[in-house]
Formats: structure tokens, sequence, C-alpha cells
């Protein structure tokens, strides 16, 4: 690798001596900005404002100067129903009938996953043989791909798979999970918790991690009952942690899209469809490309996000002030 | 085992005794390790057995397969049975033929004699056998190469790409005082905020009009900024002390050797922490590459897979060999680097 890369370096050195004699040492900066600043520029910035223009917009072509001015329609369509909570009587069914399962599906997922990482945390912080072994076990799943997730699970669910046989031989009749809507969504949640809960696991135990001792063994002078420990000291202290790790999930929970696509493809049915897959086949995957549609949805997640990411931003402050 | 059971038995207070705690503990721990790693497990024993073997139900946990023999006077080896009941009874047969409930059988070492055998008096005599041929196939039948090759390109390019980008940023941000700095590192706070997934549509046209539709480079360079690495290497640069690059530039360093060969070698564990986040972030990226590939050449694993999945509902033998081939990259790097992944994720909060 050193042989490719020292070179290149060296190569790079020419212009830049040329600048820093141009611009002097500190405009020099700005050199050292440049890329990023052009790729920010390229790849974040400038989409952020035309996807307000393609929001704007209506007709299926991807130029923004072929494509019609509708103002607020785009809005106004995806918004037309008569009971918001339900999705039949909705112009955009499809719309609503994601932005529903999107919020079931965070709620259970959130719950979950805080639930199922505060209790490992809080295993693998007492003081066990091997604790980085488990620790490792837990994180496993983190690093598969969402594809490969979806696909071991698959395999597991299968009408001929090893559960439904689990489930014979213990007497239990087997089932089709994926062909049932109700099934195939809690197996999503499932799979979804299992595949991330080690992250999230990991970041509460660095935060138990970061409760002082002393405050442990104080409450063992006072004779203090472990339960009683355990909601007067571990949860207030881990409360900013907590926080973090719950608006975090909530923020991955909303964008969810890879695991649970390649998983049942968004079916039975529509059961499993959630926003990013709306966006992804309005936009994408469907025929005509309704861009100006997929936008607008983009646009009202995106809101949905900067709520999350700050209120994100106020927890990690003060989980490390406190 | 002794120390096995000291191992196990070993309690917070020390006196050898297990509290009930500790049984929940270990309990709970057992349980965990069984969750995690026995679908894991299943997948990779699942991709060794034959298609026969895979459609078999209830099915078992190791790869078995019917042991044949090749018989004079009939092209295709044939499967042996042990006869368990009947007036063969004990006799070790192969098959020729099959009709409803009755085997046609020979005797491998006397085929001339055709022997009527029900099928129920029969069982197939199996043998542990693994399956390479699910791998093998993924090679010849399949543009497997292709698809290893285009993420292999992509996470090692992109990567690259990455790291350099971001820590000539980073060396911006934090040993420059320059006018603008407070602004450019709001704007870099700001992108935080507004995740890939809500600008596709902007994003696809941006790719588009550069040029860089179905190709990799779509998939490189649109993702190659990425402010959780601006922050993660500043946070660490801010922490080398500025002597050094004053000592540096006493001696007539340029600015740039000051980077690469100063900063850049003092910030090793931060480049290292951000290089595994981002392999694992690029081998395992999923919806941009859907969107930007769209020639079945020009796929990643990860996009293989997926299209595999409903082009071969019946070949799962392939498809959970190619599973089992996308998960042993990062399943090595796991295994080597676990212990840095878990803190380098832990300190930079993901993405």
């Amino acid at each position: 690798m050193l042989g490719i890369i020292s070179p290149l370096m060296r190569v790079i050195e020419i212009p830049m001596l040329f600048l820093q004699k141009q611009l002097g040492t500190n405009k020099l900066a700005w050199v050292f900005l440049a890329p990023n600043l052009i790729l920010f520029g390229l790849f974040s910035f400038l989409p952020i404002f035309l996807s307000a223009a393609y929001a704007l917009t209506g007709g299926d072509n991807i130029l923004l100067s072929d494509r019609p001015y509708v103002g607020m329609q785009n809005f106004a369509t995806l918004a037309d129903c008569r009971n918001y909570f339900d999705p039949n009587s909705c112009h955009s069914d499809f719309f609503w009938r994601a932005v529903w399962n999107t919020v079931w599906f965070v709620v259970l997922q959130v719950g979950f996953m805080v639930g199922f990482s505060l209790l490992t945390a809080l295993i693998l912080n007492r003081e066990i043989r091997a604790r980085g072994f488990f620790r490792a076990v837990f994180f496993f799943p983190v690093l598969l791909s969402p594809v490969v997730v979806a696909l071991i699970w698959k395999w597991i669910l299968q009408k001929h798979g090893v559960l439904n046989a689990a489930l014979e031989g213990l007497g239990f009749e087997g089932h089709e999970w994926m062909l049932d809507g109700t099934w195939a969504f809690g197996w999503s949640v499932f799979l979804s918790v299992w595949a991330h809960m080690g992250f999230y696991t990991l970041i509460l135990l660095s935060g138990l991690q970061a409760i002082p001792r002393d405050v442990y063994e104080a409450a063992l002078m006072d004779r203090s009952t472990p339960w009683r420990t355990f909601r007067r000291i571990t949860l207030p202290l881990l409360s900013p942690t907590m926080l973090v790790v719950l608006v975090l999930a909530l923020i991955k929970g909303v964008q969810t899209f890879d695991e649970v696509f390649a998983f049942t493809g968004g079916g039975p049915g529509s059961a499993t469809t959630f926003i990013i897959q709306y966006i992804y086949q309005t936009g994408f995957a469907g025929a005509p490309r309704l861009f100006g549609l997929a936008s607008a949805a983009s646009i009202l997640l995106a809101i949905v996000l900067i709520v999350l990411t700050t209120l994100q931003m106020r927890a990690n402050r003060s989980s490390f002030d406190g | 085992m002794g120390r096995v059971m000291t191992f196990l038995t070993r309690t917070r207070s020390g006196n050898g005794r297990m509290d009930w705690t500790d049984w929940v503990t270990y309990g709970y721990l057992l349980f965990g390790v069984f969750m995690m790693f026995a679908p894991v497990v299943w997948l990779v024993m699942s991709s060794f057995k034959t298609e026969t073997e895979l459609s078999k139900f209830p099915p078992r946990f190791l790869p078995y397969a019917q042991e044949t023999v090749a018989v004079d006077g009939y092209d295709e080896p044939l499967p042996i049975f042990h006869i368990h009941s009947g007036e063969h009874a004990g006799k070790t047969l192969v098959q020729t033929r099959r009709v409803g409930l009755v085997a046609q059988m020979v005797d491998p070492n006397d085929p001339s004699q055709k022997l009527r055998i029900s099928v129920n008096d029969r069982a197939p005599v199996e043998n542990l056998n693994f399956a390479w041929e699910n791998y093998s196939e993924l090679f010849e039948r399949f543009n497997f190469f292709r698809f290893l090759w285009n993420s292999t390109f992509i996470t090692v390019v992109a990567t690259a790409i990455m790291l350099l980008v971001n820590a000539m940023a980073a060396f911006a941000l934090s040993k420059y005082k320059f006018r603008g700095r407070t602004g450019v590192l709001m704007l870099v706070v700001g992108t935080l905020m507004v995740p890939q997934t809500v600008i596709l549509v902007p994003l696809f046209l941006v790719t588009k009009e550069l040029g860089m539709l179905n190709s990799l480079w779509g998939v490189i360079i649109p993702g190659a900024a990425t402010p959780t690495g601006v922050f993660l290497l500043r946070q660490y640069m801010i922490t080398i002390p500025d002597e050094i690059i004053d000592a540096a530039r006493m001696d007539k360093a340029s600015e740039w050797k000051i980077f690469w060969r100063i900063i850049l070698p003092l910030s090793a564990p931060a480049i290292a922490v951000l290089a595994i986040l981002a392999i694992m972030w690029r081998w395992n990226d999923f919806l941009w590459p859907l969107i930007v590939l769209n020639q079945s050449e020009k796929f990643t694993l990860q996009l293989a897979l997926n299209s595999f999945q409903g082009e071969m509902e019946t070949r799962w033998s392939n498809l959970l060999a190619m599973t089992v081939l996308t998960l042993l990259p990062i399943a090595t790097v796991f295994m080597f680097l676990q212990k840095y992944i878990a803190t380098g994720i832990a300190s930079t909060g993901g993405k």
C-alpha cells in the first residue's frame, strides 16, 4: 500500500508547494478543504435545494428544466386524506400505508431494541469472565450486510425452514410466516432488532462504565438493595446515554429500508412497505417515475429527521456534560 | 474440565458460590450466543447441502448426501440403498428405476438380475458430504467474480478517497486559523442532519448529469465526503500539539509534507477507526447502488444477492453459498479487528 501512496503524495506536493507560495500558509487551509467542500457542495447542499425544486414540479422528466411547475400540488396529493388514520381513505393510499407502517415499526423496534440493549448492557457490565468475547458476540450481527441478514432469516423462516421444523418437533403447527402480513411485519421488527441491537448495547455499555465506581461503593456501605441501587443510581446516571440511544434509534428506525426490503420486498401486499421504499418505488422503480411526489415525501421525511437530529445533538451535549 | 468449571462458577463475591443472579447472567449470555451465532451457523451449514438435501423436511443440521456407485450398463451413477425388511433384508442394493411405491433395484455386483423392492423396505445409504459444487458453480455458471470485483473495487477506492479527503479537511479545520472556519464547521454539521436517504432524487440527477450513472464511480464519489469522518478526525487532530508543526515549519517542511509526514501518521488510530467504518459502510451499502447501478454486470455483491433472490427462487443452494461468500470478508475483518471495531464505533456514535 505504502508503495503506491508515497509517490502519489510526492506528486501532489508539487502543486501544493506552488499554491502555498501564492496563498500563504493560512489561506492554504482552503486548498485542504476544497475537495471536501466540492463533494459536500455537489452531493449534499445542491441536492438539498434541488429537492425543494423537485417537490414543486410535476411530470416524469428528470431534468428540472423540462418539469412543469405545479406549486404545492405534490404535497396536496400526499395530504389528500379524509381520515389520516385510514390509508384507504387517502388519495395516496400507498404513501399513508407506508407512513403508518413506519410509525408502528419505529415504535415497536425502538421499544424492543432499547429494552434489550439495556438488559444486555447491564448484564455485560457485571463482572463476568470473557466479557470481551460476549460483547463481541452481541455486536457481530451489526457488521452483517442488510441483504445477508434478510437472507439468513428468510432461510430460517421459510415454509420448510428450521423454525417450522422445530415448532413441529415440539408439537406445534408450522406457519407460512412470510405470507402473513402481521407475521411478516413482526419478523421484520425482530430481524431489525437482531441486526442492530449490538450497536446500542455498546453505547449503553460505555455509558455504564462511565458511572464512577465509588457511587456504588457508597450504596453498598448504606446496604442499599440491588434494585434500589439500580433505580436510584444506575438509571438516573445512565439517562443521558439512554436519551442518545433512544433518539439515534429513532433516526435510524425512520430510515429503515435495506434489510426489510431484501427480507419481504415490502410485502405481502404493502404490509412491510416503509417511507424510504415508497420514495424508492415512486421515484425510481415504478413507471412513470414520479420524482415530484418522491421529493415531496422526502421533504416531509427530512423535516422529521431534522427535528430528531436536533434532539439528538441536544442529548449528546447533555450526555457529555452530565 | 476443572478449569472450565472454576471459570464458570467464579462469582462477583469470589466465594466460589453461584449467586442466582450469576445463573441468570450466564443463562442470558449463552442464550445470546445462540441467538446471534446459530442463525449464521445454520446458514453456513445449509450452504453445503445439495439441492435434494435442502428440500428435505424436517431439515438436518449436517449436510448429508446419498451415496452413489457406478454400475456396469448404466450411464449415471446409481443411488445406494440398504434394505432393512422384506425378502432381501440385509442387502445393499442400487436403484435403477422407481415406479410409484415399487423400486426396481439391482445388486451392484450382479447388475443383470433385477429385483422389485417396496420403497418402505429400504433406507438410503447416506454419508456426510459437503457440496462444494454450490460454491464452484457460482464461479462457473454465474458472474460471481464480476460482482466480487465490483464490490471490492468500490470498497477499496471509496475508503481510500474518503480517508484522504476527510483527513485533509480535518487538518485544515484543526490546525489553521482562517476566516470562515466556524462557517465551514457549521456547514459540515449541517450536512450531518440530512442523510443521503432524503435527497435521493436530486442526488440521482447530479450523479446522472456528471455522467456517473451505471458506473462504479457513481457509487464511490457521492459518499466520499462524510461529516462523521471529518468530525472524528478533527477531534483527534486537535489533540496533536502545535509545537510539532511549528518545529517542522522551522525546518522548512512544506504544509503538504507536514500533513502527510506528521499529521497523518500521528492520527493513525483515528484513521484506522474511520477506515474500518468506511469498509463496513461501503461493503454493506445497498440503497444507493440499487439506484445508481442498473446493468447487472455493474452490480455489487449485495445487489446481485438481492436480485438472485427472485431469479433463483428454487436454487437456494447457490444463493446460500453466495450469501456465505458475501459475509465472509466482514466476518474475517471482525475476527481480527473486533476490539478496535467495538471501541471505534462507540466513540463515533456510528453514522
